[in-house]
């Protein structure tokens, strides 16, 4: 008798399933691991307001996004760049813009770096901050880890390559490479800028440097002006599901500008 | 149910689970072996000893740097951890009476359950900096090996009183009867007599060591070089593989399964070793072992 009940639920269970699974339209969305927790967070307000959709959300690289579109495995796709000019088969939409900043010790008396000498700190033929009119103190460069979408734009802006660069110190995330900055008075290094606003707010020992005279600073990434900045897309085929554009509106829409700065990105003004 | 077949219920219960953890070290040892083939075939065996550097984008796949890495961490840490860990377990088996004694080994068995995370980040913001302020850059091999050392240092002293304790009650008795005095006794009786057993306590912290990655992630710089000095930074195996994982592609992540696996079959042969090591005892010390039978107990 028991074991009859058992199977009945059992049936019961899967045909709920499948049920579920029909009522639910699925959305999938992949590629760039720097968007994905974004997206993510998107995506479960958007079920939220949507019960009828489920959202599926994988990482793995812009690349993954780009090649899941073109072969229809993957609604959307999500780049952390712009177009290359053999992308001009898909639709793109900028989601928000990410800026990056150089940031030093806050005691650390240099106000300014250009492009050139930053370039020299990392490449190891400047290595005391003396050279540049700051103090008589080691410099220690603080690198992030292979793969990290920041290092791409880092090594792109600096027209460096990653095994030129002679790092003291590599890091993963932002708030380490925050917290190995803040800890030590000669070294330089570079993140998110709306990750170090948010540590210097907290009092963090960091100061973010100027590009090219620009402050590197949120709305100057908003707006466009600060160079070290690259604008975060979601791309679809030519033809696009009923699902994927209701997403692609929501996504879009100021109703998720909130989720976008707290992942330290910078919303798009439409 | 009679008593037989209640055993009989058991043992095919602690059969099943038995195999079942067996069955699961199997599925990883496949898992890691298909996931890191294409590291045989596409980027081959030699390019990991021969390539110039580790930088995966531009095909570049050396090693070497990060196993030396990782041996150099834990070895340093470990010459830290063992004489202190050793002193403390003779001090909470023979000096440390009453209050003191129960609190500090409380205080040791709370060190046991700090999560790495928080040793990793106490590192980050407490040594690093302090290193940094002596030797730039701070992150380097010395501040991983430090907070390592901190990190086995409860698995040494536990293990290693455990051991101290199991020494047979007779021993010391033979000792008094000599009329050694304490000194003579902890050195020559009951450290040989209780070897096998500090041995293990070295070697399971060794492997705690060797797989310990948020810790070293977080302080010992990763940068992919061999060390010069202890004050140079250093990447080991399991912290490449944390900082790469998540963005790696191909044959890159097939390096990193492979990294994986070397980690794998480097804690297989330390538990070898240490299944040898366990099993031998010094001579000395059963020269004067009353009951031939008893040499090895570790529970009294």
């Amino acid at each position: 008798m028991l074991r009859l009940i058992f199977c009945l639920n059992l049936v019961w269970l899967l045909a709920g399933c499948d049920a579920a699974d029909h009522a639910r339209e699925k959305l999938v969305i992949t590629g760039s691991s720097t968007i994905a927790p974004l997206i993510a967070d998107i995506a479960r307000r958007f079920e939220s307001q949507h019960a009828e959709y489920q959202v599926d959300v994988q990482s793995g690289g812009s690349s993954r996004g780009i090649a899941d579109v073109r072969r229809g495995v993957a609604h959307i796709g999500m780049v952390s760049r712009g177009p290359d000019s053999d992308e001009q088969d898909l639709q793109w939409y900028a989601l928000a813009r990410d800026g990056i900043g150089m940031i030093i010790h806050q005691q650390n008396t240099i106000a300014a770096l250009n492009a050139a000498q930053i370039a020299d700190i990392f490449t190891g033929r400047i290595m005391d901050w003396q050279t540049l009119g700051g103090p008589a103190q080691k410099i220690t460069v603080v690198n992030k880890a292979e793969g990290r979408s920041t290092l791409e734009v880092f090594l792109k802006f600096f027209a460096l390559k990653n095994s030129t660069i002679k790092p003291q110190v590599i890091i993963g995330e932002n708030q380490q490479g925050i917290k190995t900055v803040a800890g030590n008075i000669g070294a330089i290094g570079y993140v998110s800028i709306g990750s170090a606003e948010v540590a210097i707010a907290e009092g963090t020992a960091i100061k973010l440097l100027p590009m090219n005279g620009v402050a590197a600073s949120v709305d100057n990434v908003r707006n466009g002006s600060f160079p070290i900045a690259r604008t975060l897309h979601l791309i679809t085929g030519a033809k696009l599901t009923a699902a994927a554009r209701i997403f692609l509106d929501f996504a879009l829409s100021p109703a998720v500008h909130d989720l976008i700065e707290a992942q330290y990105f910078v919303p798009l003004q439409r | 149910m009679s008593r037989s077949s209640a055993d009989l219920a058991l043992r095919r219960l602690t059969l099943v689970c038995a195999l079942s953890v067996a069955c699961i070290l199997g599925l990883i040892t496949v898992f890691l072996t298909l996931a890191s083939l294409p590291a045989f075939t596409d980027i081959g065996i030699v390019a990991f000893v021969r390539d110039l550097a580790w930088y995966p984008r531009e095909n570049m796949f050396n090693l070497v740097p990060m196993i030396a890495g990782s041996l150099i961490v834990t070895a340093i840490a470990l010459l830290m951890a063992t004489p202190l860990g050793i002193a403390a377990a003779i001090f909470l088996s023979y000096y440390a009476q009453g209050f003191v004694g129960a609190s500090f080994q409380r205080l040791v068995e709370l060190l046991t359950g700090i999560p790495s995370v928080v040793f990793g980040f106490w590192g980050l913001v407490a040594i690093v900096p302090l290193l940094a302020a002596w030797h730039a850059p701070g992150a380097s091999v010395l501040a991983a090996a430090l907070v390592l050392a901190l990190m086995i240092l409860p698995t040494i002293i536990l293990m290693s009183h455990t051991a101290i304790t199991a020494v047979p009650e007779s021993y010391r008795h033979a000792a008094a009867a000599l009329s050694l005095d304490r000194f003579a006794m902890i050195f020559h009786i009951v450290l040989p007599a209780a070897f096998s057993g500090i041995i293990t306590a070295v070697l399971l912290a060794l492997g705690r060591a060797i797989g310990e990655t948020m810790v070293v992630l977080m302080v010992a710089g990763n940068v992919v070089k061999l060390p010069s000095s202890v004050f140079d930074p250093v990447r080991t195996l399991t912290a490449n593989i944390a900082l790469e994982m998540a963005y790696a592609r191909d044959d890159h992540r097939a390096a990193l399964f492979f990294s994986g696996l070397l980690l794998l079959a480097l804690v297989t042969l330390l538990v070898f070793i240490g299944e040898r090591f366990s099993s031998v005892r010094p001579e000395h010390a059963t020269a004067i072992s009353p009951r031939s039978d008893q040499t090895h107990a570790h529970f009294p």
